[in-house]
């Protein structure tokens, strides 16, 4: 067997485990696949009738598919694995990977193909029940945008939350820090609160941070017939720079054994 | 190269945590097909010596060799050939026995089918049962089972049946001496006289990160020159006022009419405590006489 075969051999394996573990977690399930559908139903109910009129006066329903798009990726990549990866270090299950011969960065492959999946899967979800729901075309003419959007956003933010194990403690404050990381993110960044409604110098200091710029990208991905300005490349350039930021920290800082 | 020299030798293995000395220059031999057990109270550096003999943690300072290579360089090949069971339980929770068997069997070039696994430790009625939902001792028979997944050469387990119940403590010995079936060696910590005793061929005692004592469990007391304890009862209205001894014991009586002894000539006491009860027509019942046990030399070297 190749090296190539049974590398994908050997990830698609610990793939397999991940999965059975993600949907047996009424945790996991609830926040990071329910939850962003929910957020989505009450946003576009209660504000769908709205025009945002910076964007060409869509519906702000149309607006919330993009902007619950990217809550769910970045729930499904930097806070699934932030907090099951600290979970799986502080229970000894990387110490105990460790002592096998698995090569250790397929337990990491294994688990972001999982976080790459479900991510996948939300995209899907959160632009049928937007279609479904609210009559939110499917953004056929820019499918390629919104794939280079889903893949620079899921791997930037896979990357971003095996960096932030490093920084959490123990399994009990993980839920707690990356909530505090991202909430006001999402506030300041117009995925809450449509981004009309928001001052123009809180969105540029929002635009210094991932969440932000993975929104812009996204949101222009739906809407780029809307979006005069067209691509924001240097959102992009922004959200994979942040992506290359977290790839080097998680490499010089994570860990795999618990505290002691 | 497999098969040659002792499976774990490690002579001067130093460590450091901070301030802390949690090894202080520890000789160890294991030799293959051996089970060994590192008795030691708690903080006495049983969990930072296996860790390093696994290599997970890298030592500060002596020589080691496991399998013939230096842990420290540990690479795929060598791990295929050992098996951990880390102090703390780590298991996946919402998988089964059999899945959490057959992930682990991904990770080895021949691993051991999960029926002959799950046979193996004994969990055949849980096999469909996930990991969050098994008791305290079947969790660890599986965490056991996982750790044989490679057909190990050699198996650490890191205080295999500490909190659990005696009868849990009981079956669990069954099975790692079952082990000895698989020709596997094994070196295990506990800080449980009675496990050393029952499991091991040979007990090193760890006290501040140094062997204090070594040797078989039933040899480590007498070759300390530690006393043999021998007991009987006498009939209420007999005083044993005129009864001649040896040794350097007293008879002590204790409270419920039992006579003790502790002496270190128990053949002679013996025979003269048999002789003049023979003298008499007494019956001593409840005789009994009992060599230094581990506990004795265990409470003497760390008490």
């Amino acid at each position: 067997m190749s090296g190539a075969a049974r590398a994908i051999g050997l990830v698609s394996h610990e793939f397999r485990y991940c999965q059975k573990v993600f949907w047996r977690n009424p945790g996991s399930v609830f926040f990071t696949v329910l939850f962003p559908v929910l957020l989505l139903v009450i946003f576009a109910t209660i504000f769908g009738d709205d025009r945002i009129e910076t964007l060409g006066g869509i519906p702000t329903d149309r607006y919330y598919v993009p902007a619950i798009v990217t809550l769910a990726v970045i729930s499904a990549t930097f806070m699934n694995l932030a907090m099951n990866l600290t979970i799986a270090r502080e229970g000894g299950l990387l110490e105990r990977g460790r002592g096998t011969p698995q090569p250790a960065w397929v337990f990491i492959a294994g688990r972001v193909g999982n976080s790459v999946v479900v991510s996948v899967l939300m995209v899907v979800v959160v632009t049928l029940v937007g279609l479904v729901l609210f009559g939110s075309p499917i953004p056929w003419s820019s499918i390629g945008l919104v794939l280079l959007a889903l893949v620079a956003g899921a791997a930037s933010f896979s990357t971003l939350g095996v960096a932030m194990t490093a920084v959490i403690p123990s399994r009990e404050a993980a839920p707690a820090m990356v909530n505090l990381i991202v909430l006001p993110l999402y506030f300041l960044s117009g995925i809450f609160i449509p981004e009309s409604e928001i001052p123009s110098g809180v969105l540029d200091f929002a635009s210094i941070f991932p969440v932000r710029a993975f929104f812009e990208v996204m949101l222009a991905a739906y809407l780029p017939v809307v979006d005069g300005a067209g691509f924001p490349w240097g959102s992009l350039a922004v959200l994979l720079a942040w992506g290359l930021l977290g790839l080097l920290l998680a490499l010089r800082f994570f860990r795999w054994m618990p505290r002691r | 190269m497999p098969g040659a020299g002792p499976a774990v030798r490690a002579e001067g293995l130093s460590k450091e945590f901070g301030q802390t000395v949690a090894l202080d220059g520890l000789d160890l031999l294991v030799e293959t097909g051996e089970i060994v057990a590192v008795l030691g109270p708690n903080g006495a550096g049983k969990t930072t010596l296996l860790t390093i003999l696994e290599g997970l943690l890298q030592r500060d300072g002596g020589a080691v060799e496991v399998l013939g290579i230096d842990p420290a360089a540990a690479d795929p090949d060598w791990r295929e050939r050992i098996g951990i069971v880390l102090q703390e339980t780590a298991l996946e929770p919402l998988l089964t026995v059999r899945e959490s068997l057959e992930l682990y069997a991904g990770y080895y070039r021949d691993p051991m089918p999960p029926d002959e696994l799950i046979a193996l430790v004994g969990l055949g009625d849980s096999a469909d049962v996930r990991a969050g939902r098994l008791s305290g001792g079947q969790r660890r028979r599986l965490d056991v089972g996982i750790a044989m997944s490679g057909r190990p050469e050699l198996l650490f387990l890191d205080e295999p049946t500490t909190g659990f119940d005696p009868a849990a403590r009981r079956s669990a010995w069954a099975m790692i001496a079952g082990l000895r079936e698989r020709a596997t060696t094994v070196l295990l910590t506990t800080h449980y006289m009675e496990e050393a005793a029952e499991l091991a061929d040979r007990v090193v005692i760890v006290d501040d990160g140094r062997v204090v004592a070594h040797g078989t469990p039933a040899g480590l007391g007498s070759e300390r020159g530690l006393k043999t304890a021998i007991s009987f009862r006498l009939p209420t209205d007999v005083e044993p006022g005129d009864l001649p001894l040896p040794g350097d014991g007293r008879l002590v009586r204790d409270d419920s009419g039992n006579f003790s002894l502790e002496t270190d000539r128990p053949t002679a006491d013996l025979e003269a405590i048999t002789a003049w009860a023979g003298t008499r027509g007494i019956e001593l019942d409840e005789l009994s006489v009992r060599p230094p046990s581990l506990e004795d030399v265990y409470l003497e070297l760390t008490g």
